[in-house]
């Protein structure tokens, strides 16, 4: 199977944006056309990630006309709706399409358009993913948050302020990331008095609502000096994806998210690597309760232990396993198609040694991208080429 | 089959079809029975081994413990606001190997006029009561015809 580089990659300013779906999309699409030094029209395939366009904005049909805008006609073109892991879901599509040897030059950009709508008609939409005896409970993402952190936290003994780390490590690294949508510090005391949101969950432990786009250009590696002359880029070692129960409450062991477990065990064996051998880390950090989760769940720590590596420091940027350091969904923002994009942005910037004030010293980056409350996942590993 | 099991396609060992309701004029809390003998809730088409689907069992029979909680504050379109919501594990027969039968469900109000819901923690021991309306049909995205909107909250067991 042909191993496939990012040659190109881009992302648009997250936060409260005056573009709309289509023009976020071109935004990015186009970035990244620029980086890999190609045209639209090169692309034998052009994949969009994006949960829910109708739902927000009454614009369906986004990837023919992002085709159109990009001048990229006659590409094959597809949406790709895994809802939150939508962009990882994209990743995997585009990493396929290419591996097979379908498509020679595979561009996925992903976005989404949400802060137009309130809160409440937002959380709704993310919760029409949830099955109708779950639904008519008024159950919402982070309902779901609030349920896990509380058995979390009691089942191994974590304190309160463990969750709170989180959120103020993720934003210290945000400052750094001109895409960020908060580059702004926040302090425990401000995350721990912030109203609640969903018991023992407050308002900064949660993502906000964002609108942005990502993208990435994928090729074969063999004639990835091609569109990277200085024969720098990103090589897709491993990737996994997996699916765990519909209904949250029917899984075994509610702290555990199946689909992480399962979709890097499929990773790590492709890359022929283990957790120990990853450098740095892009999780899905849409509550900061995930952090924990998916930090346990692809091995990087065990069971019962993610909250002390927060603790102790080991996530932070300048620790032995930075987290997170694109600011996470929790800084950076979290526009649902976009986000898995955006988390293999950073990885790819972090192993090409491109990441600026944020570059830390990583040869193998691992990106784990969350769909529902970890129904669907994808975890990719990359590398550096030099 | 327990006392509590009705079958898909006939009267149960009580005599009543799955859908009679057994307590008044409210539905039966339906989880369904698969061939390899394992319960969940809310039915499948399989089982989540892949064993087909033979029955029904009627949750309103079994109390349960709380497996975790939380009460929502930014609640969505037709939700009340707060919302508190348990996680619920029942107490099965003792025959019963298969995995855990849980179910999401609201807390139930006191019912002193106060408004407020009763308090639980991890552990407590609660029991199904049956609303006619969990949330308003319509007032959110999905389609009011496409589901149901009664159900079953929770409330403490007296003991």
């Amino acid at each position: 199977m042909e191993r496939v580089a990012i040659v190109g990659a881009s992302m648009t300013r997250f936060g409260q944006r005056d573009a709309w779906v289509r023009e976020l999309l071109a935004e990015a699409g186009a970035a990244a056309l620029d980086d890999a030094g190609v045209d639209g029209d090169d692309l034998d395939h052009l994949y969009v990630s994006n949960m829910a366009s109708g739902e927000f904005e009454g614009q369906t049909g986004v990837p023919n006309a992002l085709a159109h805008d990009l001048a990229a006609q006659p590409a094959y073109t597809a949406r790709i709706d895994q809802t939150s892991s939508s962009g990882g879901a994209g990743v995997y599509a585009a990493w396929q399409s290419v591996a097979s040897g379908a498509s020679d030059l595979t561009m996925l950009v992903g976005g989404e358009k949400m802060t137009h709508r309130t809160t409440a008609e937002a959380t709704d939409v993310i919760a029409s993913l949830t099955h109708p005896v779950e639904y008519k409970q008024g159950v919402t993402l982070p309902s779901f948050a609030g349920l896990t952190a509380r058995l979390y936290l009691d089942t191994y003994d974590a304190p309160r302020e463990s969750l709170g780390k989180v959120a103020v490590k993720n934003h210290k690294n945000g400052v750094d990331n001109p895409h960020a949508q908060f580059q702004k510090e926040v302090d425990l005391d401000t995350v721990l008095d912030s109203p609640i949101v969903a018991d023992p969950l407050r308002l900064y432990d949660f993502c906000p609502i964002t609108d942005g786009s990502a993208a990435l250009v994928f090729c074969p590696e063999s004639v990835a000096e091609e569109y990277a002359p200085d024969g720098n880029y990103a090589v897709i070692s491993g990737i996994g994806g997996a699916t765990d129960t519909h209904v949250v409450h029917e899984r075994a062991d509610p702290t555990t998210m199946g689909g992480v477990v399962d979709s890097s065990d499929i990773a790590y064996e492709m890359a022929g690597i283990g957790p120990d051998d990853v450098d740095v880390a892009e999780l899905h950090d849409m509550f900061t309760i995930l952090e924990f989760l998916q930090s346990e769940d692809l091995g990087f720590f065990e069971k019962g232990k993610g909250w002390k590596a927060v603790e102790e420091g080991v996530t932070d940027r300048d620790g032995d396993l930075p987290i997170n350091t694109s600011g996470g969904l929790k800084s950076k923002g979290h526009p649902l198609g976009a986000s898995g994009v955006a988390q293999v942005y950073e990885i790819v910037q972090q192993v090409t040694g491109d990441a600026g004030p944020r570059q830390v010293e990583a040869d193998t980056g691992l990106a784990c991208n969350v769909g529902g409350f970890g129904n669907c996942v994808t975890t990719t590993i990359l590398e550096g080429s030099q | 089959m327990s006392d509590h099991e009705t079958t898909d396609d006939a009267a149960g060992s009580d005599g009543r079809g799955s859908d009679e309701p057994v307590n008044g004029d409210e539905p039966a809390f339906e989880a369904a029975e698969y061939a390899d003998g394992t319960v969940t809730y809310p039915p499948h088409t399989v089982g989540p081994n892949g064993a087909e689907r033979v029955g029904t069992v009627d949750l309103r029979e079994y109390a349960g413990r709380v497996v975790t909680w939380t009460t929502s504050t930014a609640t969505p379109p037709g939700v009340r606001e707060p919302n508190t919501l348990a996680i619920v594990e029942f107490e099965m027969d003792d025959g019963y190997d298969g995995p855990p039968v849980r179910a999401l469900g609201q807390i139930a109000e006191r019912g002193d006029g106060s408004g407020e819901t009763f308090d639980v923690d991890i552990g407590d021991r609660v029991e199904p009561v049956y609303a006619d309306e969990l949330r308003e049909p319509g007032a959110g995205i999905r389609e009011p015809e496409s589901q149901e909107w009664d159900g079953f909250r929770f409330r403490p067991v007296e003991e």
